[in-house]
């Protein structure tokens, strides 16, 4: 059997299975059990697991993340879900200082369990403020991990490795992924954390990404391919722990590296994948890796300017092309939309 | 809202309990004492929050509680673990760095722990773990735990938005927690005038957040008794929070060993006038007046204290630093 859903229904199933195998899961966050159930994510699960389980909570992120922090170290294992990574800025001091550090500055002895799910938005003039993706600060903190599932398969399989991790996870999910299916098992599984995967074999270059930026890069993959060049997809899926071997390991192969990211490329995790590729593959590299991300400007509004802000297709497989030396003249396919949704099913406002 | 005078009235402890009072806070100024004696020979390489002057607030809730129950604290968090029966000599060890410290060196002063005895932990961020204590609470209740939470903070603590969010969603859970504020009117060297509104208590926090609150006398370690009696049985029984502000003084500098009225921020003269009302020496002098000690027993007391804390300063000091390895260990749980 294989069985397709979307995005959106795996993270939904990931976090039923989790309430139904574990008493001592939880959900919480502003709307969680409202009725739209961020973007499907949650809907309904309130109606088969009762609000003792299915929260909802005051517009406190900072406390409500030390509150779920605490009864995590009390044995729970809460899933906290904000609806854009923005706010989970606000929570940012419990996370960052207390949540991150808790098995280490304690010698071990207490545990923070606690899974934290946010969404990248993009699009629609979500704007400064909501469509950050911060996946860079939350990788930089030591003792947090970082997930970033790309697939409605892993995006099952690695929610449910976060809920089940005793350290706390921070999953990352871009909103533009919520409506894309795949083959997802209806058994509970997990993916594990800290595996990178293959998602399209190559020789001539490898294109490290993660999330949304892995679906680019697959598009890339096939505009090369139309021009003669074999690139190698790695979908890093964990962001911490990072998987160094696989990058390193098809950084050898091919030779050649490009690094596409949703975040902002200065000082974000395209600088730390080249240079995982420079230290770790430096005698394989044929010539300077390229990495592909948002420039340094908060996310504008306007669709005539967010037109320039984010990278797409193209732009990945012109830097792959770049460090092949080769000069291709790359077309884009027609979406047949706007470039601010992801296809022309996608209407706003979200 | 119940009366404050209607909380006990003026019962007093009986002598027993008089005497582990005394007892407590004792322990706590000679143990912070014998740190500040032994702070210049730097081998206690971590930042110190003494907390002489302040013995009475912990030493009068902690006699109300259970093993069972959990403190969660802040920076000046040694009386706060000694009174719940936090493993002192762990606790030296542990301001030494050494292997045999209650957080395996890990923490330093501003990170103890110790689990056995209901103490979860302290940090240095303003307000940082009042949200954890009251996630604690929280997730007690609904596992059908006997448990009731107590949190400590100054009042800087409550200037932080994390403090009032923390506030608010205990009182709409009624969750089993006492919130204890030791008001020292200071936040490092900014004056609470400098910070709050004038002629306000941290007490009116209380009601507005859905809680019963009192504020008491800090350094009357009796009236922290009484007050806490009340909060805690309440919390026991099902009846929600308190909050509770407790005035007090703190006698050294914010962090480290000494005097500091030289800054200029406070006077020689207000910490004179605060010297004067010391938790333990007034309450030294209240108990031989009524007969609830005498001079034998004050001086087997400190005998056995100062032993003990001798014991602690040579263990920690012959405890093995961590090894190297340690520094990689406990990142992730394994």
């Amino acid at each position: 059997m294989t069985r397709e859903i979307k995005y959106f229904e795996a993270l939904r199933e990931a976090q039923a299975q989790c309430l139904e195998s574990d008493r001592d899961v939880v959900v919480m966050g502003l709307g969680v059990p409202g009725p739209t159930g961020v973007f499907g994510t949650t809907k309904n699960l309130v109606d088969d697991y009762g609000p003792d389980r299915v929260l909802d909570m005051p517009s406190s992120e900072n406390a409500m993340t030390g509150m779920l922090l605490g009864a995590s170290s009390n044995g729970m294992r809460p899933i906290m879900v904000h609806m854009r990574v923005d706010f989970a800025v606000l929570a940012m001091e419990p996370l960052v200082n207390q949540a991150a550090k808790w098995h280490y500055m304690y010698g071990g002895k207490m545990r923070a369990p606690l899974t934290v799910r946010m969404i990248i938005g993009q699009g629609w003039g979500q704007g400064p403020q909501h469509s950050q993706a911060l996946q860079a600060w939350f990788a930089h903190i030591p003792g947090l991990k970082v997930i970033m599932p790309t697939t409605a398969h892993d995006a099952k399989g690695m929610l449910i490795s976060a809920v089940r991790d005793d350290a706390p996870v921070i999953s990352i999910e871009h909103r533009w992924l919520y409506g894309i299916s795949g083959v997802v098992p209806e058994e509970m599984y997990e993916t594990p954390i800290g595996k990178a995967r293959v998602m399209r074999p190559g020789k001539d270059v490898t294109i490290v990404a993660a999330s949304y930026a892995s679906l680019l890069a697959l598009r890339a993959a096939e505009m090369l391919a139309d021009a003669g060049i074999d690139a190698e997809v790695l979908d890093l899926r964990t962001i911490t722990p990072l998987d160094r071997e696989s990058i390193v390991a098809s950084v050898r192969k091919t030779g050649r590296l490009v690094v596409a990211d949703t975040g902002t490329a200065e000082f974000g995790i395209s600088a730390e994948i080249v240079c995982a590729a420079v230290e770790g593959a430096s005698e394989s590299l044929k010539s300077a890796p390229h990495r592909v991300g948002l420039p340094s400007v908060p996310t504008p509004t306007s669709p005539a300017l967010s037109e320039h802000f984010y990278p797409r297709a193209i732009n990945i497989a012109e830097a792959a092309a770049a460090t092949l030396g080769a000069k291709v003249q790359f077309t884009e396919p027609e979406t047949g939309t706007w470039h601010d949704v992801p296809d022309p099913s996608f209407t706003g406002p979200y | 809202m119940t009366p404050k005078a209607a909380i006990g009235g003026n019962t007093r402890p009986e002598v027993d309990i008089r005497r582990e009072l005394y007892r407590s806070m004792l322990r706590t100024r000679r143990v912070e004492e014998a740190i500040v004696d032994r702070y210049a020979e730097q081998e206690m390489r971590c930042p110190v929050h003494i907390c002489i002057g302040q013995e009475a607030p912990p030493t009068g809730i902690s006699a109300h509680l259970q093993k069972q129950d959990h403190v969660y604290s802040a920076h000046r968090s040694h009386g706060h673990y000694l009174a719940k029966g936090g493993d002192m000599p762990a606790m030296i060890a542990e301001i030494y760095g050494k292997s045999d410290g209650c957080a395996d060196g890990k923490g330093g002063s501003q990170h103890l722990i110790d689990l056995d005895a209901g103490f979860i932990c302290s940090a240095p961020i303003l307000a940082s773990t009042i949200s954890v204590g009251v996630g604690d609470a929280w997730a007690a209740r609904r596992r059908g735990e006997d448990r009731v939470i107590v949190i400590y903070f100054g009042d800087g603590s409550t200037e932080e938005g994390a403090f009032h969010e923390a506030l608010n969603f205990a009182g709409v859970n009624k969750l089993p927690i006492i919130f204890v504020c030791e008001n020292n009117l200071f936040s490092v060297h900014t004056l609470l005038e400098t910070r709050q509104p004038e002629n306000q208590t941290v007490r009116r926090l209380g009601p507005p957040n859905g809680m019963e609150s009192f504020d008491g006398d800090g350094n009357d370690v009796e009236e922290v008794w009484r007050l806490a009696e009340h909060a805690v049985n309440k919390a026991r029984n099902g009846g929600g929070p308190t909050l509770l502000e407790f005035h007090t003084y703190r006698w050294m500098e914010h962090c480290g060993p000494l005097d500091d009225t030289h800054l200029g921020y406070r006077s020689a003269e207000e910490l004179e006038n605060w010297k004067a009302r010391c938790p333990v020496d007034t309450y030294r002098d209240r108990l031989i007046e009524d007969g609830s000690v005498d001079r034998a027993w004050l001086d087997a007391e400190e005998n056995t204290l100062r032993k003990e804390i001798e014991a602690a300063f040579t263990a920690a000091k012959n405890s093995p630093f961590p090894d190297a390895e340690e520094l990689f260990r406990h990142v992730y749980p394994e």
